[in-house]
């Protein structure tokens, strides 16, 4: 039995200082620290996958150590999750810790001014009076209840205590922006389990019924989306004004009356059963035309390029287009008309990228030339079919999340701009003492005290003069 | 008269007002600590009516947008807004000389503002066409602008510290005298974030709303939204701290000066060193 109690104190004392370490304010100043200080690596080293370029320029000792480590991806990583997990256990701790004496503050106020509470009281002024008691408690409280609030009348210890507050509710804001911070945590936990995130590109006149998630599943949307028309518009200084696509939701393949022709641009999305698409990116997948020749423009060949497909040279190399231009002055002043940046793969296994024109033969002669036997390319230009690239996204937790933002604003709002103010007052021996206090802003509250007990003084000395 | 010479005018008061401070603080004369409130009141007049000036040339180019597309505005916008803030915080508790360490704030930004940056109006790209933009852009600035004046108050909360400590109070009439007690310094660093806070949260969440509304998600750990999720924390942990014994005064005022590094590090580091989706803001 001993060995048995031995245990059980043992076992409390360790849930004991378990319960003190997940309520203390240090861990708290701990965690908020380590979040801040440690969310720097994530924004130093890149996200996700990182681009070839970046992993280049590191040792691989450093991307074996940044990958066991979970850096590329540290936002979900055990390690920062488990923080996360942490602070959240601290906020909750730290509120039950703290909450049952603040609800009593609440809901069982100090109704009498005791000797003890009027020591510790920073706002105290006295009224003296010869008016009888029961007259002065009845002025009083008619005074309170007009300038102040409504007083709750108790009699002890053979004197009135009148005792009158504002707003003490406003003690619990700072719980509720903690309970906000779990809201959050909630709906961003929704949103990762029933949610998704995804990606489709959809040609001009096509329509889709499935896209693709970022991890790289597919996944069918219960309808079909179908790309009208995709368009940009430029400002007169040749930067983009807008990506424009018109877009047609189709149930069992009939056109949604008022999703039919939808505009999608950039800052505004078309959301369709809770799914809902963003502008993102664009291309062409037209046909390119190209001719291809020996250097001394013998045995023409026509070739079509279909979008970003990869095609075969009579010389044995392929090539493919990376991009294309219908005006090339916008990138080289001297130059005119359509272009196209294309690669080229050599049988011999060398790849070299460069720009094919329509309006200048003799550049593409003179490209030829110096790479050696030819074969010589010249661009046709390209039939325009645009593709349009939407993000697609479904977020059931996205209004939890914004419950928990509205509600830790107003919280914060609450908790650093308003106080619960408290009156108590005591008449005994021809005096009325008045007491009072505030949770916050100090200064303010004093001033209002101050004016408070002026007005109050006035109100009981006047009826004395007749 | 064109927005271009009154933020030239601007910028000038500003250097005056600063200068004037800095005069007021070696030589006490109450007259010069009220012409540099006055020159900085002038020229954050003068800044007012530029600001909408500018707002007003963009629609007469056609281009109609509110200036807070670039680096140039934003940095403008900034200065503004720490003026503004110096500005309610004088007229509610009126210790003048915090002055002194504000205005080189406001200072350094538009006098980098119209030296070293592009001022011209451009066009707004796709991405930055929305309402958002505006709640967005005046919540953050205002909150970083909160955040500013606290580390200049703050700075003169371990100034004075230091001074008390080794001098015993004996220079009561040397500059320190200017300067107000410890604790009304510490009192007003937690004021001045405590309107930051409420700000900082507001425009994160406008941001998310934005980022919701135009890409799909809330919140995607883009640089530069980590990087105000980190001032987030540090003033998070600056509040906790007040309630927590051993980190008042000097530890809290370190604090806000970390913050403020770490706010500007959010405003301009990110987008000259990192790379990411607010990188319109990065200047040519």
């Amino acid at each position: 039995m001993k060995e048995n109690n031995y245990v059980t104190t043992q076992q409390k004392d360790f849930l004991h200082s378990l319960w003190d370490f997940f309520c203390s304010l240090k861990l708290t100043m701990f965690l908020l620290i380590s979040l801040a200080v440690i969310s720097i690596i994530g924004t130093v080293i890149p996200q996700g996958t990182p681009p070839e370029e970046y992993l280049a320029s590191i040792s691989l000792a450093k991307i074996k150590l940044y990958k066991a480590l979970g850096f590329f991806d540290m936002y979900h990583s055990w390690w920062f999750i488990l923080l996360l997990y942490l602070l959240t256990v601290n906020l909750v701790a730290c509120s039950f810790k703290r909450l049952p004496h603040i609800w009593k503050i609440i809901t069982e106020p100090v109704k009498v001014l005791s000797g003890a509470l009027e020591q510790s009281l920073s706002n105290v002024a006295t009224i003296r009076s010869s008016d009888d008691p029961a007259v002065l408690k009845e002025k009083v409280a008619a005074f309170l209840k007009a300038d102040f609030a409504e007083p709750e009348v108790v009699e002890a210890d053979g004197a009135w205590h009148l005792f009158a507050q504002k707003a003490p509710w406003c003690r619990l804001s700072v719980y509720f922006v903690h309970l906000s911070v779990i809201i959050i945590f909630i709906g961003a936990l929704i949103g990762s389990l029933f949610g998704y995130k995804g990606f489709v590109n959809i040609l001009e006149g096509e329509s889709v019924s499935k896209i693709e998630s970022r991890s790289g599943k597919q996944l069918d949307l219960g309808f079909a989306l179908r790309l009208e028309k995709f368009s940009v518009a430029h400002y007169a200084s040749g930067a983009p004004k807008e990506f424009k696509s018109i877009l047609t939701v189709l149930e069992n393949g009939k056109p949604v009356p008022d999703y039919t022709n939808a505009r999608v641009i950039v800052n505004d999305p078309l959301t369709y059963k809770g799914i809902t698409f963003y502008q993102s990116s664009y291309g062409n997948a037209g046909n390119y035309f190209f001719t291809v020749s020996d250097l001394d423009g013998k045995n023409p060949v026509s070739l079509t390029v279909e979008g970003k497909a990869s095609v075969n040279l009579p010389d044995g190399s392929s090539m493919h287009v990376l991009e294309a231009t219908r005006d090339v002055s916008e990138f080289a002043k001297d130059l005119s008309g359509p272009a196209a940046q294309v690669e080229l793969h050599t049988p011999d296994g060398k790849a070299e990228s460069f720009v094919v024109y329509a309006n200048h033969p003799e550049l593409n002669l003179q490209h030829a030339k110096e790479h050696g036997k030819g074969p010589v390319l010249h661009y046709k230009g390209a039939e325009e079919r645009m593709y349009t690239g939407l993000q697609v996204a479904k977020d059931p937790g996205v209004e939890i999340v914004w419950l928990g933002c509205l509600l830790m604003v107003v919280g914060i709002y609450i908790a650093f701009f308003m106080s619960h103010r408290r009156i108590w007052v005591r008449i005994q021996h021809g005096a009325v003492t008045v007491g009072g206090n505030a949770s916050k802003n100090q200064g303010a509250f004093q001033q209002s005290f101050e004016g408070l007990v002026a007005r109050l003084t006035t109100d009981l000395t006047k009826e004395k003069q007749p | 008269m064109t927005s271009s010479l009154l933020f030239n005018i601007t910028t000038f008061a500003y250097l005056i007002s600063m200068l004037l401070f800095f005069v007021f603080l070696a030589g006490r004369a109450k007259v010069l600590g009220t012409a540099a409130i006055a020159v900085a009141y002038g020229g954050l007049l003068a800044q007012t009516v530029a600001i909408g000036l500018r707002w007003k040339e963009s629609y007469d180019m056609g281009v109609g947008h509110a200036p807070l597309s670039n680096l140039y505005e934003s940095v403008v916008f900034f200065s503004w807004t720490i003026v503004l803030i110096y500005a309610l915080l004088d007229i509610k508790y009126k210790y003048r000389v915090i002055g002194a360490f504000v205005m080189p704030f406001a200072l350094l930004g538009m006098a980098w503002a119209q030296l070293g940056l592009n001022t011209g109006i451009e066009p707004l790209v796709p991405a930055l066409q929305s309402n958002w933009l505006l709640y967005h852009v005046i919540t953050c600035f205002l909150g970083y602008a909160a955040f500013a004046v606290a580390c200049g108050i703050s700075i003169m909360y371990l100034i004075k510290a230091n001074h008390d400590e080794s001098d015993h109070k004996s220079g009561e009439a040397g500059i320190m005298g200017m300067f107000p007690p410890i604790k009304v310094l510490d009192d007003l660093n937690y004021r001045a974030i405590m309107v930051g806070f409420p700000l900082l949260t507001l425009g994160i969440i406008t941001g998310a709303a934005w980022a919701n509304y135009a890409w799909g998600t809330y919140w995607s750990w883009d640089p530069k939204e980590t990087w105000s999720l980190i001032v987030w924390f540090v003033y998070a942990a600056f509040l906790h701290a007040r309630i927590t014994k051993g980190w008042v005064g000097r530890r809290a005022a370190w604090l806000s000066i970390v913050g403020f590094a770490a706010t500007i590090f959010c405003y301009l580091g990110v987008n000259l060193f990192l790379s990411g989706l607010h990188s319109y803001g990065g200047g040519k």
